[in-house]
């Protein structure tokens, strides 16, 4: 009952809209508008729900209790913390190219919500069934590296100029093991659509057919996602905040939100891609299809908070060493086994 | 495409995340390499050595308190230390014995800082909050005592203010007990092998056994480049020589040895602490001091190993209640005279590190 929940939904509403003789490009408009509001409160609740949950386990791995005084066991503490960052004045600094600056906040949650409409969050629920998914997905999560240097640049801060120059450096850098892995992918599924990857691991998860590919493509998307040990571009104790050191208010929060709402298409990519997407494993149909979907996407969440409370933060030339001379004729080897693989076994 | 290229400068601190207060450097980067750098502290000077002109000899006890702030203990030691040569006072054996045990207590704590804010500054906040945690028990233990957590004043001219009660021991040897299992075992596991760790700190900038002496270095980054001097070793005082421990030494002078040194410092602190409480004598905890404390004209110098070096106290009498002169040779101004130098060619992330494996507190650099 529960497995069709949210499209049974979407149908009740498409047919309602077509019942009181709306033509159907009028409804067809309507429909995405509806699903582009899901895609954003679906973002901003887990967006503010990982906030929570980072502070709950960075406190549970330091020994700490964390927030746990604002509403049951600390939930309003996000509450209260956007609450203040927006009462805060945004302050521009001299100098600063403002419309660069004031862009940035803004820009920088267009490629997440961007790339959720073409994710498959159970069975047929994407907001899009595109194509060219994969290809898409790749093509948006680089604009983030120009956002971010926008922001570096615009502010007039050597440190934001600094961070700026790492974001450029570390993303361009690690979007090349992290493509180079997904060709195995593709190579083994034929597909670029996403829908089409995941009924490709009806049998077996492709974490299993690739775990080369996972490995690189983990690594590749944790410093894609900016998270610690990859953190280089905020560096918070040794370039201050980055490219946000200017940024207060709601630019900052901005920024701190986006910045979740990229762990979150990491672990929605990661899942889609090597876990089976909304797949339920060993055949337990028992939860819906959505449901199993969100329990994979914030185990790989876990596991990268995980990492994140436990390792310090790699230099900036070891960083460049790890892409280049390790990740990336890695994941050549890997496509040269996986085509080999592909052509004698098939 | 011809591109223009030119070094910038940028100015790190005083306010900045890992500059432990208000240190601040001017680096002149080539990217984010530093090509030159230029060392500025002041930003914290209080001018104590001139306030404690104006104070009697008891009083300047609590301005000692705020030389080293995390190792309060050692610095009002070497202050008595200082006065009880010049006015020739003899210690009782049980105040000095409490003395070893605060002390070694208060280095083990200030090492906790040196290992975290290490760990911390290279970007894992996880290792600092375990320090941080075990560091607890000995504030707690040093509030027993005296009252405060941070700022002990705990010793006088002649002795300690107070005696250590069964309670305190009791809670000592439970620490004993907890620490190399819970504490440095799990700083070993978690910090000390970690392969980003040692990555970001091996065979960063070394410092020369040669260099380390010419530059006058002192406590763990000395020991660090392979010299034997521990003051409680080769000049000791107190106590000391009637214990059993040794003194760790560094191989090569790297960013590791002088964050490793500190852990294995504090396996030793364990030990004194031991033998220390099994041995502890009955008696006085005060010499006979008169009230009004007047030694006679002269002066003196005595100096103490610190949690960060040498820390030498020079005093002068001219036979009033109040000490004509006071002057405190710091190892943390001194250990930093040399960062300018160690950090040329490094990366803007090694200068945090190195600055945190000199394990430097601001309030003894200024003074």
């Amino acid at each position: 009952m529960f497995e069709t929940i949210f499209v049974d939904a979407a149908n009740w509403l498409r047919n309602l809209l077509a019942s009181i003789n709306l033509s159907p490009f009028v409804v067809e408009i309507f429909m995405h508008v509806v699903k582009m509001v899901v895609i954003l409160v679906f973002v901003i609740l887990n967006v503010m729900w990982l906030v929570y949950m980072e502070r709950k386990v960075s406190a549970r791995f330091q020994c700490r209790v964390g927030p746990d005084r604002n509403g049951p066991y600390g939930l309003a503490q996000i509450l209260n913390d956007v609450a203040k960052l927006i009462s805060k004045e945004m302050i521009i600094p001299d100098h600063a190219n403002k419309i660069m600056y004031l862009l940035a906040p803004i820009l920088i949650f267009a490629p997440p919500m961007a790339i959720l409409a073409v994710t498959p969050m159970g069975e047929g629920m994407a907001a899009v069934d595109l194509n060219l998914g994969l290809y898409y997905f790749i093509a948006i999560a680089a604009i983030n590296t120009i956002v971010i240097w926008m922001a570096g640049w615009s502010s007039n801060n050597k440190y934001s100029l600094v961070g700026g120059m790492r974001a450029v450096a570390q993303m361009v850098s690690y979007e090349i093991p992290l493509l180079l892995a997904l060709v195995g992918i593709i190579v083994l599924t034929g597909t670029l659509n996403l829908n089409g990857i995941v009924e490709a691991q009806r049998d077996v998860w492709l974490i299993f057919t690739q775990p080369l590919a996972f490995f690189i493509y983990f690594i590749a998307a944790m410093a894609e996602a900016n998270r610690a040990p990859f953190d280089l571009v905020e560096g918070e104790s040794e370039i201050i905040s980055g490219p946000y050191t200017e940024y207060s208010g709601m630019g900052f929060a901005m920024f701190f939100l986006a910045e979740y709402a990229n762990l979150l298409i990491m672990a929605i990519m990661t899942t889609t891609l090597f876990l089976g997407g909304w797949l339920a494993p060993f055949g337990w149909t028992f939860l819906p299809s959505w449901l199993w979907f969100i329990i994979k996407v914030y185990f790989v969440i876990w596991v990268a908070m995980w990492l994140r409370w436990t390792f310090p933060r790699l230099r900036v030339d070891h960083l460049m060493n790890l892409a280049w001379k390790f990740l990336v004729p890695l994941a050549i080897a890997n496509i040269f086994v996986t085509g080999l693989a592909k052509y004698f076994i098939g | 495409m011809d591109l223009r290229q030119e070094l910038y400068t940028l100015n790190l601190g005083p306010q900045h995340p890992s500059t432990h207060g208000v240190f601040r450097v001017l680096l002149t980067l080539d990217g984010e390499t530093v090509v030159d750098a230029d060392s500025i502290p002041g930003y914290l000077h209080r001018g104590i050595e001139k306030i404690v002109e104006n104070r009697t000899y008891a009083q300047v006890i609590p301005y000692t308190d705020r030389l080293d702030y995390l190792a309060s203990m050692l610095m009002n030691w070497g202050y008595v230390m200082a006065v009880e040569k010049l006015a020739g006072i003899e210690v009782p054996e049980r105040a000095e014995y409490i003395r070893v045990i605060v002390g070694e207590l208060q280095r083990i704590a200030s090492h906790q800082i040196a290992v975290g804010s290490m760990i911390s500054d290279l970007g894992g906040l996880t290792g600092f909050i375990y320090n941080f945690r075990d560091r607890e028990y000995i504030l707690d233990l040093l509030e027993m005592l005296s009252g405060s957590r941070m700022t002990y004043s705990y010793m006088r001219i002649g002795g300690v203010a107070s005696d250590i009660n069964d309670e305190f021991i009791r809670k000592t040897r439970e620490f004993l007990a907890y620490f190399p299992k819970h504490g440095i075992e799990e700083y070993n596991n978690f910090i000390t092998g970690n392969e980003i760790f040692q990555a970001r700190t091996k065979n960063i900038a070394v410092v020369p056994r040669e260099k380390a002496i010419d530059m006058g270095l002192s406590g763990p980054v000395l020991r660090a480049s392979g010299v034997y001097h521990d003051l409680r070793k080769v000049r000791p005082y107190s106590v000391y020589p009637h214990f059993d421990f040794e003194v760790p030494i560094g191989e090569n002078g790297d960013c590791f040895d002088r964050f490793y040194l500190h852990i294995l410092e504090m396996e030793q602190s364990l030990r004194i602490i031991e033998q220390a409480l099994d041995n502890l004598p009955d008696g006085p905890i005060m010499a006979k001091v008169p009230r009004n404390f007047k030694p006679p004209v002269g002066e003196a110098y005595a100096e103490v190993e610190s949690s960060k070096g040498i820390l030498g106290v020079y005093v002068v009498s001219d036979g009033s209640p109040k000490p004509y002169r006071v002057h405190f040779r710091r190892p943390s101004f001194i250990n930093l005279g040399h960062f300018a130098d160690m950090i040329k060619g490094w990366k803007i992330a090694d200068v945090i590190a190195i600055l945190a494996s000199l394990d430097i507190v601001l309030g003894e650099v200024d003074c």
